[in-house]
Order: C-alpha cells, then sequence, then structure tokens
C-alpha cells in the first residue's frame, strides 16, 4: 500500500520537473519576441561593420560607429533638439498634467465632465488631424514655427496621459492623510509640500517619463509644426531615401538605455519608499 | 431634553477643580449645519447644543449618519458650522482653520503619512510649532514608550499591523499636548479581541495624559465601557447626555431605550393604584406596576424595562411585581447567561437574559409557559 503510493509520488514529481509546453507559454514568448525583435535589431546593427551607405544586411561586428557616433553635425543638432524638446515637455506638461490630475480626481466642479471629454479626444484624436489642426492654428496666430510650436504641440497631447496617471492615484489616496497634515498644524502650501507630493510622486514621475517618451518619437504632429526645425525622427525620416547611417542606430541604441536605466531607477526608488 | 446644565457627579479619574469647572474644554452652540445641493438641503446637525468639561472622556453616539462625525469635524474645523458658535476652552474659533485649533484628531483610517517613518510620523506636528529638535526627539521617544511601541520607530506604518498603527496615529495626536484628542471611531478597523484591549488602553492612556478625549462612535457598549459622559445622537440632534448608568437606566427617549443595550418596551392605559404606583392591567392576573411619573398624560404609558431585570420562572409571582404570561420561542444559551425570548398572549416579545446560576428554578424549554417578573422600580416610564 505504502510502495504504491510512494511511487504514484515519484511519478507525479517526476513530471512535475519536466518542463511543459502550453499554449500560454508559447503566447507569452511570441508576445516578448514581437516586442523586442525590432528593438534588437536595431541595437544589432549598431554593431554592423558596413562599408556602403546601406545598412541592412549584416557584414560583421564592429565597434566602430560608437565611436563616430556623433561625426554628422546635423544629425547631432536634430538629436540635441529632441531632447530638449523632450526634457521641456516632461516639465510643463508633468507640472501642468500633475495640478489638473490632482483638481480631477480630488473635486467636483463645474465643467469637470467637458475637462474629461477634451482630455480623452486629446489621446484619442488622430495624430493627422491634431498635427494639421496646430498648423492652421499656428499660422493663424501669426507664430514663427520651430522649437517653440513643437513644444507647444507636445505638451498639448502629453498633458493628459500625466493628468490620468496622477488622478489614478490621487483618487486611491486616503483624503484623511492630508487632512490629518493640517490637524497637525500644516497650512496647505506645507501640506502638499511634506505629504501630497511625495505620495503623488511615483506617479508624476511615471506620467512625465512617459511624456518624454512621447515627446522624443513623436514624428506626424512634429512634422507639421517644425518649421525648419530638424529632430531626430525627422532626419532618420528624410535619410531614409539616401540611406540611414549607423549613427542613427548608435543614437536610438543610447536613447534606449537610457531609458531603460531611468525605468529601472525609478522601479528601485519605489520599492525602497515603501 | 439634552440640557448642558443637568448636574452629573464628577466622574471617577477626573479632578474637578474650580478653574476646570468654569470653561470648558469644548462648547458647542445652537451649531447647526446643513448641506446644500442642488435643490436638496439636508441637515447633518440641527441647534446642537453641547458642554465638554475639562479633562473627560466624552462620547458621541449613535448610528450611522446621525451626525456624530459632522459634529467632530466641526470641532476640529474640517467642517464650517452652518450657525452658531464652536468654542474650545473658551474661545469662538469659528472660521479658524484646522491648522490653527488646539484639538488634534485620531482618524479611523489612521491616515498615517505612509512615505514617513514611526518617529518622523510623530513628530510632523511639533516639527510644525517649530519645537527645538532635541526636544522633538525627547518627547516622540516618551510618546512611543508610552504607546509602546519605543522599537518601532524607524519602521514605515505599512510594516506595522493595524493596532500598531492605531497606536501611532493616537501618539501622533497626543504628542502636540492638545487641548482636546478628537477619536473618529478609531477601534472600527480592528478585530474584537484587539477593539477590546484598546479600548482599556484608551482608556489608561487618558488617565495618564489628562486630556480630554472626544470619541465618536456607533458602538454602544464602546461608548459605555470608557466614557465619563456620553451624547447620545440621532438624526442631528442630541437625544440624551448623561453618564453611562444614566443613559442605561434612565433613557430619556424611546430611541436612546432602544439604542442603547436591549429594551422591552410595553405600553398600555396606566391606572393610579397608589400616590407612588401606577398599574397597567393585561387581564388574567396580568399586570405591569410602575412608579408613579412626574407626568402622566392620558393617553397612556410608555414603559422600558431591560432584560436582565426580568425574571423568569414558572410558578404565579406575587402581585405586588409586574408579572406577564408568555410562551418561551427561543432559547439561546450564552455561558454566562442565557437569553430566552418570550411571546406574550397579546404577541409582544419580552427578553428575558438569566444568568445561569447554580439555581436552577429560572431554567425554561422552547415551548415552555413561564411567568415573567419584576419589581416597580425595573419599569422605567419614558418621558412624553
Amino acid at each position: 500500500m505504502s510502495a504504491t503510493a510512494t511511487k504514484a509520488e515519484a511519478t507525479v514529481s517526476r513530471r512535475q520537473r519536466r518542463p511543459r509546453i502550453t499554449l500560454g507559454k508559447v503566447f507569452t514568448w511570441a508576445v516578448l519576441v514581437w516586442l523586442f525583435l525590432p528593438i534588437a535589431g536595431m541595437i544589432a546593427f549598431s554593431f554592423n561593420d558596413i562599408s556602403g551607405r546601406h545598412n541592412v544586411t549584416w557584414q560583421g561586428f564592429t565597434l566602430k560607429w560608437y565611436g563616430k557616433a556623433f561625426v554628422y553635425p546635423d544629425l547631432n543638432q536634430a538629436l540635441f533638439n529632441t531632447l530638449l524638446i523632450g526634457f521641456a515637455t516632461m516639465l510643463i506638461a508633468g507640472i501642468t498634467g500633475t495640478l489638473l490630475g490632482l483638481a480631477m480626481g480630488r473635486y467636483r466642479f463645474r465643467g469637470q465632465q467637458a475637462s474629461n471629454l477634451v482630455m480623452f479626444a486629446a489621446i484619442s484624436a488622430p495624430e493627422v488631424v491634431i498635427g494639421a489642426s496646430l498648423l492652421s492654428l499656428f499660422i493663424a496666430l501669426n507664430l514663427t514655427l520651430g522649437m517653440t510650436t513643437v513644444i507647444i504641440a507636445h505638451v498639448m497631447f502629453s498633458i493628459s496621459f500625466v493628468a490620468i496617471t496622477v488622478r489614478a492615484r490621487v483618487m486611491t489616496m486616503d483624503p484623511s492623510i492630508e487632512e490629518a497634515a493640517r490637524d497637525l498644524g500644516a497650512d496647505s502650501w506645507t501640506t502638499f509640500r511634506l505629504v501630497t507630493f511625495p505620495m503623488l510622486f511615483p506617479a508624476i514621475m511615471a506620467g512625465g517619463l512617459l511624456a518624454f517618451a512621447l515627446s522624443v518619437d513623436d514624428f506626424i504632429i512634429t512634422s507639421f509644426v517644425s518649421g525648419d526645425l530638424t529632430t531626430f525622427p525627422l532626419w532618420i525620416w528624410g535619410s531614409t531615401r539616401v540611406g540611414i547611417p549607423p549613427q542613427v542606430n548608435v543614437m536610438g541604441t543610447l536613447i534606449f538605455v537610457v531609458g531603460v536605466l531611468l525605468a529601472i531607477t525609478n522601479i528601485i526608488l519605489a520599492r525602497r519608499r515603501s | 431634553m439634552a440640557t448642558t446644565t443637568e448636574k452629573t457627579p464628577a466622574a471617577p479619574g477626573v479632578v474637578a477643580t474650580e478653574s476646570n469647572q468654569a470653561v470648558p474644554a469644548i462648547s458647542l452652540e445652537k451649531v447647526s449645519k446643513t448641506y446644500r445641493s442642488g435643490q436638496v438641503t439636508t441637515t447633518a446637525v440641527e441647534s446642537i447644543d453641547l458642554e465638554i468639561r475639562q479633562g473627560e472622556f466624552f462620547s458621541l453616539l449613535g448610528p450611522s449618519g446621525c451626525g456624530k462625525t459632522t459634529t467632530m469635524r466641526m470641532i476640529a474645523g474640517f467642517e464650517e458650522p452652518t450657525s452658531g458658535v464652536v468654542r474650545l476652552s473658551g474661545k469662538d474659533v469659528t472660521g479658524v482653520p484646522p491648522n490653527r485649533r488646539d484639538v488634534n484628531m485620531v482618524f479611523q483610517s489612521y491616515a498615517l503619512f505612509p512615505h514617513m517613518t514611526v518617529a518622523e510620523n510623530v513628530a510632523f506636528g511639533l516639527k510644525r510649532k517649530k519645537v527645538p529638535a532635541a526636544e522633538i526627539r525627547t518627547r516622540v521617544a516618551e510618546m512611543l514608550e508610552l504607546v509602546e511601541l519605543g522599537d518601532r520607530a524607524k519602521y514605515k506604518p505599512r510594516q506595522l499591523s493595524g493596532g500598531q498603527q492605531q497606536r501611532v496615529a493616537l501618539a501622533r495626536a497626543l504628542v502636540n499636548r492638545p487641548s482636546a484628542l478628537l477619536l473618529d471611531e478609531p477601534l472600527g478597523a480592528l478585530d474584537l479581541k484587539l477593539r477590546q484591549a484598546m479600548q482599556l488602553e484608551l482608556k489608561r492612556i487618558q488617565r495618564e495624559v489628562g486630556i480630554t478625549f472626544v470619541y465618536v462612535t456607533h458602538d454602544q457598549s464602546e461608548a459605555l465601557t470608557m466614557s465619563d459622559r456620553i451624547a447620545v445622537m440621532n438624526k442631528g440632534r442630541i437625544e440624551q447626555l448623561g453618564t453611562p448608568a444614566q443613559i442605561y437606566e434612565t433613557p430619556a427617549t424611546r430611541f436612546v431605550a432602544g439604542f442603547i443595550g436591549t429594551s422591552n418596551i410595553l405600553t398600555g392605559t396606566a391606572q393610579r393604584v397608589s400616590d407612588t404606583l401606577v398599574r397597567i392591567d393585561y387581564g388574567g392576573d396580568q399586570h405591569v406596576l410602575a412608579n408613579t411619573p412626574q407626568q402622566m398624560s392620558d393617553s397612556g404609558l410608555v414603559i422600558t424595562v431591560r432584560p436582565e431585570k426580568i425574571r423568569l420562572g414558572k410558578d404565579v409571582p406575587d402581585a405586588n411585581v409586574s408579572r406577564i404570561r408568555g410562551t418561551v420561542r427561543e432559547v439561546v444559551y450564552l455561558g454566562a447567561t442565557t437569553h430566552y425570548t418570550v411571546r406574550t398572549v397579546d404577541d409582544t416579545d419580552i427578553v428575558v437574559f438569566q444568568q445561569n446560576s447554580s439555581d436552577a428554578s429560572n431554567l425554561a424549554d422552547h415551548g415552555d409557559t413561564v411567568w415573567l417578573s419584576w419589581r416597580p422600580e425595573h419599569s422605567y416610564v419614558l418621558p412624553g
């Protein structure tokens, strides 16, 4: 009796030890490959030892493009513009989006439904439509197209993302925590500085990084409102006709690595806070 | 009915000096609070008069929606009264924001700052008052000792159990030495065992620090256990204000009688049998005797009698006590006591608590016909 039981247990444990291929696992890996193969390709081709203009077939491994990453002054300028616009967008959309999210999550006010609608419209409207209408608006206002108009456009479409992230956090926050701060002698500014802001910070950071990412890779809207200004995506688009140099892959890889590092830092900080 | 001028004996543990008798820690004068949303006006609190003495443990007791939390929030400054005056130590604080009122609050959800350590939480109020750093350190340490969390100073709130978080919230408020501490159902989130332990703990801490405690609860046993005085609230008004014994033994209204403990309510037309005694006859040797009330209306009397005052037996009781016959409908054995539900001949259910003493004469089974009896002084005639 007991011998049979032991045998049965052994069979079960052997079966559990053997990795089983399930539909769930196949699907998970398929999605991961789907998501990361293009990125892996971009990174791989930043190490491609090509001699001509066309970086489409694998020729061998080299690090030389990393040494010559910044040899095209106009590409450098484009990257610089993109990063500057990205940081400006992150800052402006971060602040205004936070305030918007706070108001929408905390208070009931006249026009709240309308604000909600506008916020979602900004997310769901086709970029071509937004780009075209912003262009006509800027022309009507007689604004010179360039850095300023691009930043205005990027802030416009990223505010909603920050606001929605912050609002979600505000709505799950116990309002009596802020009341406790008031009760313990903090005025409303001190309460915001010492209690509300630190509690919202992970959401603000997440929203800000999202705004940065959206800004850095925006092409459609930017192409409408940039005028003579060239950004990184616009430069790449322009160079496709003559062949994209491996420097683009190098910069793309660098941006990707920085982004991953930022995300990891955010996760570690969030973990340490909790 | 709920006048605050009635004299009640000072509760044990409260030192009644000349000065603190003169100025109440908190007083509300004709305080009302109404909310308006569109066309609908809701009255949360209706013209409350209340005086809470220095150093007493005072409870606001009532069902949810009775206005007790709104009343407390008006004392704390989170709500402004629609009309009336709130005074703290005699000073009119109407319109003063919560951060400039000398009272502190313990929230039902504890409301600890999740990104700060226990010590930082407790130090928060003192830092706002610009107390020197060295003094903050000693006072925080002392307070954490008082709530028995001295070894948890460096922890984050979420690393603590519910009971410990509760004590941090208490320490964070008490360390400021407020003129009154407001507690909004602070034990509501704890399980029964812990809640009972914390009730005694709160009472001990209150005795040690001697600060006025205002305690909001819907739990009548909690209020009876801890309070020096209780205000029973219903529908935005104070139904009765008094010591736990006064409220339990002599409820002012039918609501209070029903809300505090279990009450049996009997009605009928009374006849005067002597200068001091009235009787309601139910026929068949059954009657209820009560002491003559001060005002007697012709329409009838409403009498309450507590379940533990009633004796249950098989023999016909004497005629000089209340006696009612009925059939046992339900028997619930609870160890120390047994709870009976007895249905009378006119289909009224009467609840009776009997001690399970060695004397087995008060035992009955389901379906038995029994006599219930109690002394005239235990028939409490509800006013009005």
